[in-house]
């Protein structure tokens, strides 16, 4: 029987939700399974309601499932808000003394959290840490694993104490008091696997990449890029400046990069409108940068800490006039990774920016990955100017070229100089309002497309190349549609994923070739207006059949897309 | 040995008589005597007609955004400390839209030297009111005249600003000795330069600024160390405008609080991807 095991932790900001969820996942990923876990929190630091939920399976996962086997619910809310999510096998963990009425029956599993907490681990604010054992006792799960992560978590010492004593107490409370049916999630020794979120992702791509400064300002869910490439700069040799503004932000990114290093920004939605101006700046200049838009809903500040995939035509018309981009949307947690370094590699080759889009699903949630494989990291800085093949009196910074692209040097390290102009410049930087340099200069910058255009990945097909019915998908909803593809074809439908984490330059034939053949073609997309199908209309001249979209700031579960896809007609 | 021919750009299209060329002028002769080479010199400026200043110098220069040379300033000079980093800008591009960088830039010290172009009207765009314009300066853009101005001098002396000077571009010779004071000053220094512009400010001219303006050098107990008379001297204008170093203070250096940049500068740390291997115990 294939385990597929979801845990819920409720509370309110300020309870240990957070912490609570993070040591689940943890001690099963430390068990062998791979786990997906996401948060929803709401904008504030205390009170209202917070949620985790963790599945824990056998095989890989990288999307939420609705229904709840363990609810551990730290207030009433947390019961109250999930009535839906409950079936008739879940049990839910709760203080009978601080959450009356519920009762002590069935599924209801009451326990005394707080004054176990109080008397057996030294304070009430180990309740959390008490519920935590508790739900390791229902699932017979070894102890020894949470004791030993959460020595790692708090470090030795009295608070780490205080915490094993607390997840014992709920333990053996569990263990003797529950009688409702234990359902075993053994430890099995398995590969070693990461437990990290998007975010954490990407600031390790970026590390891998080279990437030696960043510039930002914080904006949920972007911050925690900046936070943890901050706390790294000292050991890995770069530089993170939080600056006044967004503006700020890419412009010192982009000086960077025209100084010689490879260099990023990460925001959100309105952080980027704010950068909209400086990416015009890195495409007339030429200059590589690398934009993390980790998305969330909007119009302006919308809802600060849920999710979206609202940016994509923004992201692809952003600025006036014409000038080159990449766009990039990461599928998987893992993905996010290999997405950045490619991000670094295509900025320099191009000398472009290249933006890449998460959201707050990708960005703050967990997912088990195997260790990256650095030997597959490779570095493409371009082309460089060399001494040795050219006099640097010589040196002409935006040369027309065949390909677009002209040799980079890099101020203050040879005796070439480097000019460059957010005006229209010349081969040599210089101003220039030439009717016919400014047009070479133009289809300069243009020309460099058609390579990109060569390096662009093909869209992932999950399933058979052909199908009656294919979804279409772009960046963090992967997981979510490939598992509704699989529960579809179990029922017997003939249905297929096309998925995209590489937009722009888009793959307009092998999109086209998709929707040629599939009966229905829906896509599936976290915005209002289908943002990805306009793009495939503009780009193959097709319309798809249909539209499953959901803006409501909350994720794609699987079940959610079968049931729209069934609705629609597969 | 570098000469003045070092630093001979192309040829200016200021209007004849413009202010700029003093600027020019005072930039060129510092950098040579500073023996700064132009491959060493990094040029940042935003728009206007301050910002065609580099082009008709010479250096590496990187001509940015309206109100934006300081934030790329800053990115290069982190990025290679040991590039000689001058942001250029005007009233206008570095008061009025850049106005959030020039605070920042003052009180996180960033080790960069800033000339601000200042001729109290907007010169690119014809004849507007700008930031620094005289309080009821009339304009196609202020019919009823313009608000009170910012006062440079005192904005950067209280947002943090290490060193602070005000020049006269009808004074090469003594603009270029604050200019070279600026460029050695380790921290953030504000140049802010006095810039008669003779096709849009028939009030605030030449004439106008040599009737009013005096060297604080040779003012007798006037040390730049003091903020309270510092500030103090900021708040004069009108009758009488001081020129000279305001206000000057070693205070620490954004760059050098970096521990990264203690081993050298960024552009010349190695890539290496498999030390990220070094943080993957964190997450297993």
């Amino acid at each position: 029987m294939p385990v597929d095991f979801n845990f819920m932790v409720g509370g309110e900001a300020g309870q240990g939700v957070q912490s609570v969820g993070f040591l689940l996942a943890k001690v099963f990923a430390r068990g062998g399974y791979h786990v997906f876990a996401d948060q929803d929190y709401e904008s504030r630091i205390r009170g209202g309601h917070n949620f985790f939920r963790i599945r824990v399976s056998k095989s890989r996962v990288g999307a939420i499932t609705r229904d709840v086997d363990i609810l551990i619910a730290l207030n009433r809310d947390s019961i109250e808000l999930h009535q839906d999510e409950l079936t008739d096998d879940s049990v839910v963990i709760f203080d009978g003394e601080k959450i009356m009425d519920i009762g002590d029956n069935g599924n209801f599993f009451s326990m005394p959290l707080e004054k176990l907490a109080e008397e057996e681990a030294g304070g009430k604010l180990m309740t959390n840490t008490v519920a935590l054992g508790a739900a390791l006792a229902l699932v017979d799960y070894d102890l020894e694993i949470l004791n030993r992560v959460l020595v790692e978590h708090f470090g030795k010492g009295k608070i780490a104490d205080s915490n094993i004593a607390a997840a014992r107490a709920g333990y053996e409370y569990a263990r003797t008091g529950y009688k409702g049916k234990v359902r075993r999630l053994r430890a099995v020794p398995d590969a070693e696997r990461m437990l990290l979120t998007g975010n954490e992702a990407i600031s390790l791509g970026a590390i891998a990449a080279g990437c030696k400064f960043m510039s930002a300002y914080p904006m949920t869910p972007a911050s925690s890029i900046m936070e943890y490439i901050a706390a790294k700069s000292e050991e890995f040799g770069m530089v993170m400046v939080h600056t006044e503004d967004e503006i700020a932000a890419i412009n010192m990114a982009i000086g960077a990069g025209y100084a010689g290093v490879r260099a990023m920004t990460a925001t959100s939605g309105s952080g980027f409108c704010l950068m909209v101006e400086g990416l015009g700046m890195a495409g007339i200049t030429e200059t590589p940068v690398v934009i993390i838009d980790a998305q969330r809903p909007g119009p302006a500040v919308g809802l600060p800490t849920r999710t979206e995939q609202g940016d994509l035509q923004f992201v692809l018309h952003a600025h006036h006039g014409d000038f080159p981009r990449a766009i990039l949307a990461p599928a998987t947690i893992e993905d996010a990774f290999w997405v950045t370094v490619r991000a670094f590699n295509w900025a320099e080759k191009y000398q472009l920016p290249v933006i890449v889009l998460t959201d707050h699903h990708l960005a703050s949630s967990y997912a088990t990955v195997n260790p990256f494989d650095l030997s597959q990291v490779t570095i493409d800085r371009g082309l460089l100017f060399s001494e040795k093949e050219l006099e640097p009196a010589e040196y002409l910074r935006h040369r027309v070229t065949k390909s677009g692209i002209s040799p980079r040097a890099f101020p203050g390290l040879s005796k070439a100089l480097v000019v460059t102009d957010c005006d229209e410049h010349d081969e040599e930087g210089h101003l220039t309002e030439d009717a016919g340099e400014r047009t070479a200069q133009v289809k300069k910058r243009l020309r460099k497309m058609f390579g990109l255009k060569q390096e662009i990945a093909q869209p992932q097909i999950y399933g058979h190349q052909r199908a009656d019915t294919t979804l279409i998908g772009w960046g963090s909803t992967y997981a979510a549609i490939r598992e509704a593809v699989d529960i579809l074809r179990k029922e017997g439908a003939s249905v297929n994923l096309l998925h995209l984490n590489e937009l722009w330059p888009f793959p307009a034939e092998a999109v086209d070739d998709a929707l040629g053949t599939a009966h229905n073609s829906y896509v599936i997309e976290s915005n209002a207006t289908g943002q990805l199908a306009r793009l495939i209309k503009a780009e193959t001249g097709k319309d798809v059949s249909g539209k499953i979209l959901k803006f409501d700031g909350r994720p794609f579960t699987p079940a959610y897309i079968v049931e729209a896809v069934r609705k629609e007609g597969c | 040995m570098v000469t003045l021919s070092d630093y001979a750009g192309l040829q200016p299209a200021w209007c004849p008589g413009c202010g700029n060329f003093g600027i020019l002028k005072a930039l060129n002769k510092a950098l040579v005597e500073l023996e700064i080479e132009p491959h060493q010199l990094l040029l940042v400026s935003g728009i206007g007609q301050s910002g065609k200043l580099p082009h008709y110098s010479r250096g590496n220069v990187f001509n940015s955004l309206h109100g934006r040379p300081v934030s790329p300033a800053i990115g290069a000079k982190v990025a290679n400390p040991e590039l000689v980093v001058i942001a250029v800008s005007g009233d206008g591009d570095g008061y009025g839209e850049g106005g959030n960088h020039f605070i920042h830039a003052a009180r996180r010290n960033h080790n960069i030297t800033y000339l601000v172009h200042n001729n109290q009207v907007y010169g690119l765009t014809k004849g507007q009111a700008s930031p620094t314009s005289d309080a009821g300066f009339v304009t196609k853009t202020t019919p009823y005249g313009a608000a009170n101005p910012v006062n440079p001098i005192s904005l950067a002396i209280v947002s943090g600003a290490s060193f602070v000077a005000r020049g006269f571009a009808g004074d090469a010779e003594h603009l270029a000795g604050l200019i070279k004071k600026g460029i050695a000053h380790k921290g953030f220094s504000l140049i802010d330069i006095l810039q008669p512009c003779v096709s849009f400010n028939h009030k605030n001219t030449f004439q106008w600024y040599r009737e009013r303006v005096y060297k604080l050098d040779d003012t007798r107990g006037y040390t730049p160390g003091d903020k309270k008379a510092a500030l103090e001297k900021a708040l004069e204008w009108g009758e009488k405008i001081p020129i000279g170093v305001i206000y000057e203070e070693d205070l620490p250096v954004y760059e050098d609080q970096l521990p990264t940049l203690r081993r050298g500068s960024l552009v010349t740390q190695k890539i290496d991807p498999k030390r990220a291997e070094e943080l993957f115990a964190e997450f297993l």
